[in-house]
């Protein structure tokens, strides 16, 4: 037999298609389709202009003014050239045309946009990858250990913990203190308990299972997607300091529940897989096997959702700016522009438009870029 | 052989599957033993507990809803079902490890073989990338898979099923293993990959001088193989011996009914045996002896009387009273 096989082995070494690497091959599938590569060059476009927009429109003394009042050049349709003889020389626009008009109190549009690009990329950004790897994390877990109970004395000792923390914050220092110690100590016991797979200390109905892992998770799930989720976000952000971080971590906040439902349904099916099976034959760990193993099998059709997700967060922020609650004024965001603008759209239909019509472009590409995505992430399709 | 003590010993192993309204005694009072460096087989149709006796062995039994509810796993003398899970991650894959039925769906897909043999490696040893990768190469070459530089980074999907279990081996063989538990690691494969797996697993087991403990319901491959055989039946095992023994001087109807279901040159253009009903329900077991509404010889007393192993000759025990009285 050995011999049989050092001599296929020879015969086989025979030549070989060149190799491509993988992000070679992964780029060719991505080309191939069209739309996704319109996808990925208006995505890279806008990215450059949202640098740009906060290079250009910061600073002292900047290139384009967005916050430049000129009363008397108000409601100037795009490409109207401005009037040289009532401005002073610093009012004078950058590109001595304005290119998509002027607002109400005469500031260009223009730059009020690109100021507002940026605004839009990091709250697309922040807010989802905050949905995502919240998502991913509460999925991955409700979907592997599912079936693992929760256990009373479990329960017991969170309530403990958490009792002592709020007395603690309610100032009642010793009671807090008291409870607080107290869930650690339980906590302690617990672990010994599980651990000799005995209990001395403990009534033996604490170690019944209340509920599952995955009844947990999944009902905090409800429970947060029943909230009408704008509704929530105004809620926060009225209670919040206006900032734009402070939107983006509500927005990301609101926003895990499709993420987390979707990767413990991945990690249902995956779970069954005898790949699973096979990386705990081989030994490793339950965190090993979900992040490493199982999730890069859940990501691709996370990847896709989460950029819908960009789309969707770009989108409420917009939202709340248009209602006012977003990014405080004068800053400029495509919400605010076109909340602003909604007051003449009649006599000046641009300013409600062009940034409806950029928000329009740059969900558009998100979802096209995902879709892309999603087949050049398939090993499957990745062959000579 | 006989005065060492064994590398793997089960004793009265009963696992049980706990469903809503009915237990399922999938392995009702297993108990076989491994030496090192030997080829063990646990032969039986399908549903008999085979795989579930083999898995308890890792611990790997899905819980809930099953359940180890009885006897001892003696690995090297400790008894593992009494180690807790990082005590057992460290035996998995490192000292235990185990080669599945189906290479098709056993590679994770989203990661070259490289990697994935390398993670065998990695999760046992600290070693440096230069090291694992020629390791890599090597177990891959031991394999007789052509060219393994180039394979190394392939996906699962690019290789044929043969060469996937040839894979699947070299990840069971990369932390130098005491034992391999194989579960039907030929059942997917097509005839000719079948023999030339065999060959490897046992040029490789002599190689490395580690233990075998082959599941499968292939009489054929037993035979080929084996050096000791355990018969199982609805969670019992109803025979055991050398190869041999069970071969030539089968005793229990069971193995009787297996062998003579064997097709083989001397029965040409005859109909072949078979053995009439099928297994029962692990839920709903028969009073008695499990076998009796299948066995031709059963009497009166099988019925109600819970047949215990008897032993014939060395090594040579099976669970059938009324054979085993008159040889």
């Amino acid at each position: 037999m050995a011999e049989t096989l050092t001599k296929n082995h020879e015969i086989l070494e025979g030549p070989q298609a060149p190799r491509q690497s993988r992000f070679v091959q992964q780029f060719r599938l991505f080309k191939e389709n069209r739309l996704a590569v319109v996808g990925l060059v208006i995505f890279l476009a806008f990215f450059i202009t949202a640098v740009a927009g906060v290079v250009l429109t910061s600073g002292q003394d900047p290139v384009f003014n967005p916050s430049l009042v000129r009363l008397q050049e108000k409601l100037q349709p795009p490409l109207s050239l401005p009037n040289l003889e009532t401005l002073k020389a610093h009012e004078v626009p950058t590109l001595g045309i304005y290119l998509l008009g002027t607002d109400d109190l005469g500031r260009d549009v223009f730059a009020r946009m690109l100021q507002g690009a940026w605004v839009s990329l990091t709250v697309g950004f922040v807010a989802v990858g905050i949905a995502v790897i919240v998502g991913i994390f509460l999925g991955g877990l409700a979907g592997y250990y599912g079936q693992e109970g929760i256990c009373y004395d479990q329960i017991l000792d969170f309530l403990l913990l958490l009792s002592g923390i709020i007395f603690f914050i309610l100032k009642w220092h010793k009671l807090g203190f008291g409870l607080f110690t107290a869930g650690i100590f339980m906590m302690i016991l617990s672990f010994r308990a599980r651990r000799v797979k005995q209990n001395r200390f403990m009534p033996g109905w604490l170690h019944k299972s209340a509920f599952s892992f995955d009844t947990l998770i999944m009902r905090m799930v409800d429970i947060m997607l029943c909230f009408p989720s704008f509704f929530l976000i105004l809620t926060v952000v009225a209670l919040l300091p206006a900032s734009i971080y402070n939107i983006m971590i509500v927005i990301g906040l609101t926003s895990w529940m499709g993420t987390t439902r979707f990767v413990r349904a991945e990690f249902l099916s995956l779970r069954e897989q005898d790949f699973v099976s096979a990386a705990k034959a081989l030994g490793l760990g339950n965190f090993r096997i979900i992040f490493r193993h199982m999730m890069p099998n859940a990501v691709a059709p996370v990847l896709v959702s989460a950029t819908i997700g960009i789309a969707t967060a770009i989108l409420t922020e917009a939202g709340l700016s248009f209602l006012g609650f977003g990014v405080p004024p004068p800053y400029a965001t495509w919400g605010n522009i076109l909340s602003d603008g909604k007051r003449f759209i009649f006599d000046a239909p641009w300013l409600t438009f062009v940034p409806g019509i950029a928000i329009l472009i740059v969900v558009l590409c998100f979802n096209l870029f995902g879709e892309g995505l999603k087949d050049a992430l398939n090993p499957k399709l990745r062959q000579e | 052989m006989a005065f060492q003590k064994p590398l793997l010993r089960t004793e009265d192993l009963k696992v049980y599957f706990y469903g809503r309204d009915k237990i399922s005694r999938a392995v009702d009072g297993v108990s076989y033993h491994i030496h090192a460096g030997e080829t063990v087989c646990l032969v039986g149709e399908s549903g008999c507990g085979k795989t579930v006796s083999a898995l308890a062995a890792l611990g790997l039994i899905p819980s809930p809803p099953g359940k180890i509810v009885g006897g001892r796993i003696l690995f090297k003398g400790t008894d593992i079902l009494s180690l807790d899970e990082d005590a057992m991650q460290k035996i998995r894959g490192n000292q235990i490890s185990m080669v599945f039925q189906e290479p098709l769906t056993s590679l994770n897909p989203v990661f070259t073989i490289g990697d994935q043999i390398g993670e065998a490696i990695r999760t046992h040893e600290t070693i440096s990338q230069d090291a694992l990768d020629k390791r890599c190469v090597q177990l891959l070459r031991d394999m007789g898979i052509p060219s393994p530089e180039q394979r190394l980074h392939d996906y699962p999907h690019q290789l044929s099923g043969g060469q996937r279990q040839r894979v699947m081996i070299a990840m069971a063989l990369a932390c130098n293993p005491d034992l391999m538990i194989a579960d039907e690691p030929t059942t997917a494969l097509d005839v000719t990959v079948q023999a030339q797996i065999l060959n490897l697993l046992k040029s490789v087991q002599e190689k490395a001088s580690m233990a075998v403990l082959y599941i499968t319901h292939d009489l054929g491959v037993v035979s080929g193989i084996a050096d000791r055989v355990y018969v199982m039946y609805a969670g019992l095992i109803v025979e055991e011996g050398n190869t041999r023994q069970v071969f030539g001087n089968a005793v229990h109807p069971y193995t009787m009914g297996l062998l003579a279901s064997l097709p083989d040159r001397k029965k040409r253009g005859k109909r072949l045996h078979n053995i009439p009903g099928t297994v029962p329900n692990p839920a709903y077991k028969p009073d008695g002896c499990p076998f009796h509404p299948r066995c031709s010889h059963a009497v009166e007393s099988c019925k109600t009387v819970e047949p215990e192993m008897i032993p014939l000759e060395e090594g040579h025990r099976c669970r059938c009273p009324v054979l085993a009285k008159k040889p």
